[in-house]
């Protein structure tokens, strides 16, 4: 697993290193907005990754609530912190490019503020999991990322009825894109896509091992180094005092 | 079916019972948005044309910051003397409990509402240009957007460290949609601008799709111990 992952890493830095190399060097200069537009190769993929991660989250919620199983939860958790990541790299990047183009930082559009909103509601998910530190915060975590996923259309909908100012979707949108540039759009679409997975993979990785480490030291705790329950030993045991830590043999 | 209905209404009946003898929520949510009317006069100008413009902001944005009053305490008081435990034992359905506890929250803020707007109106030199009535109408969808929530998350936040906290944490971010649309449909009716249509059919969306949520995943969050 482990050589596994460090064959997918170099592999990830590379394409990371040419998607970067192509977008700042191969791709043409767009004829208005100058150089500026670079940024569109990192922004747009980084909020796809986002959006995709999000999707995961919710995936792996509701798959929790199913089957109340361990490893979705600690993969809800992974997906929503990297994925407030790259929705944070989203929401940096958007106003450089806007300053100079648009000539102001930011504005309520329906794509910025839907953004701005997903970013709060993953952000208040995060929060949830980290003030409630007991055995239900994965049940309520999985039930507000049911919440934010049914917030996210009305959001989108309640920004629609005003004039949306942001440039038209590539994917899907029928915009006109120079077959150069989509080609390095593309590149850099597949190594930010691969970044988030590995990303997220590992975030995973570790967020298992150390349920599995406290499992294990709660269980030390409980049952002595040698794996017997501490009843002649109760003064070296932290938890000897309390009767309950006899425990189930 | 009529199960539902007897415990939900005996819960109801229960809590306002309780409010009514302590009158802790409605005086401390009365006094807590009269400060909040107060301030933001200072903070705008509300004599001008524009107070129409940002009446609609004012007053949601006030009754949004003193419901939360009324939500924190919602289950905090079944705390004591383990009543939610006996709650979650007991075969009544948790979406009685769910439901009895929303409308003993939207009885609260309606009559916070009734009471105060009257005095918005005074303050800012309120006068509808639009079809009036419809405000009705938005109010009562948006506040039910707000409690129906609100209730829902006030069960979760109780189960964390600074509870008091963390239910604004979780509310807000999802109430945006509704606020909006409570604010806009105001703001459109105040001004005579536009049609509220759309805002009230949004609304009207919100509760659906979340009271729907709510009923759904409330005996989960209940039965979290």
């Amino acid at each position: 697993m482990k050589k596994a992952f460090s064959i997918l890493a170099v592999f990830s830095a590379l394409l990371l290193a040419y998607a970067t190399y192509q977008a700042l060097v191969v791709a043409p200069t767009e004829r208005t907005m100058g150089d500026v537009q670079r940024i569109f190769y990192y922004h747009v993929p980084c909020a796809w990754t986002a959006g995709c991660l999000f999707c995961v989250n919710l995936l792996a919620s509701i798959a929790y609530l199913t089957w109340k199983s361990s490893k979705a939860d600690a993969l809800a958790v992974s997906a929503a912190e990297t994925g407030v990541v790259f929705c944070s790299v989203v929401l940096v990047t958007g106003p450089i490019w806007a300053r100079p183009v648009w000539g102001i930082w930011w504005t309520w559009d329906m794509r910025l503020t839907t953004t701005l909103v997903l970013w709060l509601i993953y952000v208040s998910y995060l929060v949830l999991r980290k003030f409630s530190d007991s055995a239900q915060t994965p049940k309520l975590a999985a039930v507000l990322a049911i919440f934010g996923a049914l917030d996210v259309p009305l959001v989108y909908f309640s920004i629609w009825f005003f004039r949306t100012q942001h440039p038209q979707p590539v994917i899907g949108g029928g915009g006109s894109l120079d077959p150069r540039m989509l080609r390095v759009f593309l590149i850099n679409l597949l190594a930010f896509s691969f970044l988030g997975a590995m990303i997220c993979w590992w975030r995973f990785r570790l967020e298992v091992f150390q349920r599995e480490l406290d499992e294990a030291l709660a269980l030390e705790a409980l049952l002595g180094p040698d794996g017997l329950p501490q009843v002649s030993a109760r003064s070296r045991s932290p938890l000897g005092k309390s009767p309950s830590a006899t425990g189930p043999a | 079916m009529s199960s539902i209905r007897s415990i939900t209404a005996a819960t109801l009946v229960k809590d306002i019972r309780l409010e009514w003898r302590s009158r802790d929520a409605i005086n401390s949510m009365l006094f807590f948005s009269l400060l909040v009317v107060v301030i933001f006069s200072f903070s705008f100008d509300p004599n001008a044309e524009e107070s129409r413009q940002i009446a609609g902001g004012l007053i949601w944005v006030a009754f949004l910051f003193a419901a939360v009053v009324a939500l924190n305490q919602t289950w905090a008081r079944e705390l004591r003397n383990q009543v939610l435990d006996a709650y979650r034992v007991s075969p009544a359905p948790a979406s009685a409990l769910f439901i009895a506890k929303a409308l003993g929250n939207f009885i609260l803020v309606s009559l916070l509402e009734a009471l105060m707007a009257p005095l918005f109106v005074i303050f800012y030199n309120l006068r509808a240009l639009g079809p009036a009535w419809q405000l009705i109408p938005v109010a009562i969808l948006g506040t039910w957007a707000l409690v129906v929530n609100g209730t829902f998350f006030a069960a979760m936040s109780i189960r964390t460290r600074s509870r008091e906290i963390m239910l604004p944490l979780l509310l807000f971010p999802i109430s945006i949609p509704a606020v909006q649309s409570m604010v806009e449909a105001t703001r459109v009716i105040l001004t005579g601008d536009a049609s509220a249509r759309f805002w009230i059919v949004l609304l009207l969306t919100y509760d659906v799709v979340f009271t729907t949520a709510c009923l759904a995943l409330f005996d989960t969050i209940l039965q979290a111990e």
